[in-house]
């Protein structure tokens, strides 16, 4: 069914799909936040940072602030408009 | 999946953008108590204050009002007592209702939410200051809720929405307000006062059915 095709494989996991909500909404998001703001442990967040940057549905910029290590991420053209679609297909499945 | 996961699914995410990008823990409560506040600061000022009008203010020949400093500033003090309780009343609040929501106080987004409230307030407060420097005091109450106002209406974006509603009913009473000169107290009472219990009550009825 041409419905389901929408469906993103790789936003069928909770983590995935906060994260890119997330990231929509701000412009970027340090690590810290989303552990926060996701519930989840740093490995856990890394590894589907990973996969979400694979898709290249999100950027990753590591700086320094000062000393410390500061890693913020965005979400990319590419990725919004994955979002954007998935979305999509979410409503029109929920109407019968 | 069935419909209920997506369904899941859409308010997981609708709840998360909401989360990440506003400052969800102001509670009605303390638009109520900011109304009484302000209540009974203009019972004081009316019953105490004013009726030593005639050694407060005087008309002169150029229409100017002139007011004697004393009972002004004790004017200008009740003012700043109601600003600060308020201010007090809605942080401690606040802070109470984040940590039940599990919320920090101090992020990013409530960073955000400060600077874009104080910036109409602190624009306008500086404005109204100049104007009482210059003896006009005419338009002082319309401008406090035109300006009030709008710093609501822009502090709605970063957190719960319908403090927008508040925003445009303060500004359409300032400009009514501006329509009606010297019936500047009467109008702030509405705004500062019954729109703040009227819109305080809506609030937290809304929160507490939600729990």
């Amino acid at each position: 069914m041409s419905l389901i095709e929408n469906i993103n494989k790789l936003f069928d996991h909770r983590i995935r799909l906060g994260m890119m909500s997330i990231l929509m909404v701000n412009e970027q998001v340090d690590f810290k936040m989303l552990k926060q703001l996701l519930g989840v442990t740093d490995g856990n967040l890394a590894s589907h940072v990973k996969a979400l940057e694979k898709a290249n549905y999100i950027v990753i910029q590591k700086q320094f602030i000062g000393k410390k290590p500061n890693t913020q991420y965005r979400a990319t053209k590419t990725g919004r408009e994955a979002f954007k679609k998935h979305i999509e297909a979410l409503e029109k499945l929920i109407q019968p | 999946m069935t419909n209920k996961d997506y369904l899941n699914d859409l308010s997981h995410i609708k709840e998360l953008m909401n989360r990440s990008s506003r400052f969800l823990s102001l509670s009605g409560l303390s638009g109520i108590l900011a109304g009484i506040y302000a209540l009974v600061g203009a019972a004081f000022s009316y019953y105490y204050i004013f009726p030593r009008r005639s050694s407060i203010l005087t008309l002169s020949q150029d229409n100017i009002v002139y007011v004697h400093s004393h009972y002004f500033k004790l004017l200008l003090l009740v003012l700043a007592l109601v600003a600060g309780a308020s201010i007090f009343t809605a942080y401690i609040l606040s802070a109470r209702q984040a940590k039940k929501n599990g919320e920090q106080m101090w992020t990013p987004v409530s960073k955000r939410l400060l600077i874009n409230f104080l910036i109409p307030m602190v624009a306008g407060g500086i404005y109204i200051l100049i104007k009482i420097k210059s003896q006009h005091y005419g338009l002082t109450a319309s401008l406090m809720l035109l300006f009030y106002g709008l710093a609501l209406v822009n502090a709605s974006k970063y957190t719960l929405g319908t403090i927008r509603y508040l925003g445009y009913s303060q500004i359409v009473l300032g400009l009514i307000c501006a329509a009606f000169p010297g019936y500047g107290f009467w109008f702030w009472v509405l705004g500062f006062g019954c729109l703040h219990i009227l819109y305080g009550t809506l609030m937290y009825s809304k929160e507490n059915k939600a729990a």
